[in-house]
């Protein structure tokens, strides 16, 4: 806890800056000032949920009410009639238009569409830009924060290795913290829910993929930190792996509980109706297993940020001595549940992985365990 | 889930699933296999390292059994040994004993033997010298029949007399 404070400190300062920035210009005008600061502030916290094409730090309502960007530009990679990079500082945060190649670009809600020389999107009757949209793959917010991560615990890994080889087996410095964890995991994770006899092959996935998920939730938890895991496209990859795993794994036994669940308990001609219902839901259940994985992660991750950037908006909305401090308190209080969460949602992901690989992998007499 | 599915961003996906996936085979050489591999060896050795205190605890107990019984030996042997020296002590003091007497017995049958003898040689001796005494007696005696009848009377009475005091 003690150590994490400064860093709720940092957060909230930051905040402070961008959303005092944004109650400048409500001076004039108090009511529509009023107004602007809730749709503002809504806007900043869809905006922070969604992966950015510049890792902006904070923003700054300059006196002339331009606004000003801290951060730093990053490279945008698309494929469009061919391989395009450029720089993603020549879109000006989605206020310009990038000229690449003879080829028109503009940001629209954090996407990059096909424009015009003048920047015209068009949009349909629900709002949404009916331009042609082309492959991004750019080095965005995320694809920077996943690889820092990864280099992280590479060297943090790599680290802990190399200290047992030097120190005969005894680990050292911050290994002595993820020893406990990483065992954890192998006994009452893996071992557990697998079985002594086949966890070994699945032990790098369950260690790499609790260790990422913890490690971007508390990313994400830091003043500038980005919204990874509470991304969907991050958490379907991420259950993606799990579900090929599980399936590629797959043993006999596995196949055969799928696909003849009531094994020889029961002639076949008394199996069929019951089959024609059975089965369907047997294959809908290998999709659904995954999807629950990848919604669970998403959806508690971005429901977090979403309370606490509501929460520490609520702060300069209220205005009152009463109010601000209050929703202060409540930020603060769901900060420190969101840190449990980091850790508990980076459990639940690896511990439910681990539960289906243990499907996956059974094998055992039909006859006797049903 | 329209806007879910809008926002699904396929750059983001295709990186992650990449840099995961390379990050997954990367810490598995570097440092899954070792950090998994280092804990199991430490905990074998530790299995080892308590089989082998077992071991050498009843190893330890076994040495202690086999003292303790060898002690117990030696001491049966000691008293068995002392038994039998206290036994040839009694036998050898029983026997002396019979043969000091048997000896003794025999020297006392031999003095009693010789002082028979003694006796014998004694008396045979008294039995001459009286014989001879008689003899000389006799001689005096006739020698002096001539003087009177009394006097040879009184001469053999106290030669008489004499033998009796002998």
């Amino acid at each position: 806890m003690r150590s994490t404070f400064p860093i709720k400190l940092l957060f909230v300062t930051s905040l402070f800056l961008s959303a005092t920035a944004f109650a400048n210009p409500t001076e004039s005008d108090a009511e529509a000032g009023e107004k602007d600061l809730k749709t503002e502030i809504t806007e900043y916290i869809g905006h922070h949920l969604k992966d950015s094409h510049d890792f902006s730090l904070f923003s700054i309502t300059q006196e002339n009410g331009e606004k000003k960007h801290i951060g730093f530009p990053l490279p945008v990679i698309l494929w469009d009639n061919g391989l395009k990079v450029f720089s993603s500082s020549k879109f000006h945060h989605g206020e310009a238009v990038a000229e690449v190649d003879g080829d028109y670009f503009k940001l629209d809600h954090s996407k990059i569409y096909k424009t015009d020389a003048s920047g015209t999107i068009t949009y349909d009757e629900k709002h949404h830009a009916t331009n042609a949209k082309p492959l991004d793959f750019s080095i965005t917010k995320g694809v920077v924060m996943i690889f820092l991560t990864g280099l992280l615990m590479f060297l943090l890994f790599k680290g802990l290795a190399t200290s047992y080889a030097k120190n005969g087996s005894i680990p050292k410095g911050i290994g002595r913290f993820f020893e406990p964890i990483v065992l954890y995991i192998r006994d009452d994770i893996a071992i557990a829910n697998i079985g002594e006899k086949r966890y070994k092959k699945y032990m790098p996935f369950l260690l790499t993929v609790f260790f990422f998920i913890w490690f971007l939730n508390m990313f994400g938890l830091t003043p500038f930190g980005v919204n990874v895991t509470g991304n969907i496209a991050v958490t379907t990859a991420l259950a993606i792996v799990t579900f090929l795993l599980t399936n590629l794994t797959g043993t006999k036994d596995y196949w055969k509980h799928l696909f003849d669940p009531l094994g020889d308990s029961m002639p076949w001609y008394g199996k069929l109706p019951l089959y024609v219902i059975l089965i369907p839901i047997e294959i809908l259940g290998i999709f659904i297993k995954p999807f629950s994985l990848l919604i669970r992660l998403y959806a508690n991750m971005q429901a977090g940020h979403i309370v606490i950037m509501s929460l520490i908006g609520l702060m300069f909305i209220f205005k009152s001595w009463i109010g601000s401090p209050l929703s202060f308190g409540l930020a603060f209080a769901i900060s420190l549940i969101e840190i449990l969460v980091a850790l508990l949602q980076a459990y639940i992901f690896t511990m439910l992985s681990a539960l289906y690989f243990g499907f996956a992998s059974e094998e055992h007499d039909h006859a006797e365990a049903h | 889930m329209e806007q879910l599915i809008e926002d699904f961003s396929l750059g983001l996906f295709f990186w992650q699933s990449l840099l995961f996936i390379g990050l997954v085979l990367l810490l598995r050489k570097f440092a899954w296999k070792p950090i998994l591999g280092a804990v199991n060896e430490r905990e074998e050795g530790i299995k080892t390292a308590l089989a082998a205190a077992e071991d050498a605890k009843k190893e330890m107990q076994n040495v202690t059994a086999d003292s303790e019984k060898l002690l117990k030996e030696a001491r049966a042997e000691r008293e068995a040994m002392l038994k039998e020296a206290r036994e040839i002590k009694d036998k050898l003091i029983a026997d002396s004993k019979e043969l000091a007497k048997k000896e003794g017995d025999k020297m006392l049958k031999q003095a009693q033997a010789a002082i028979e003898s003694e006796k014998k040689a004694a008396v045979a001796d008294i039995k001459s010298q009286v014989a001879n005494l008689s003899v000389e007696i006799a001689e005096k005696v006739i020698k002096e029949q001539l003087s009177a009848k009394d006097k040879q009377l009184k001469l053999v009475e106290d030669m008489l007399g004499d033998i009796k005091l002998n």
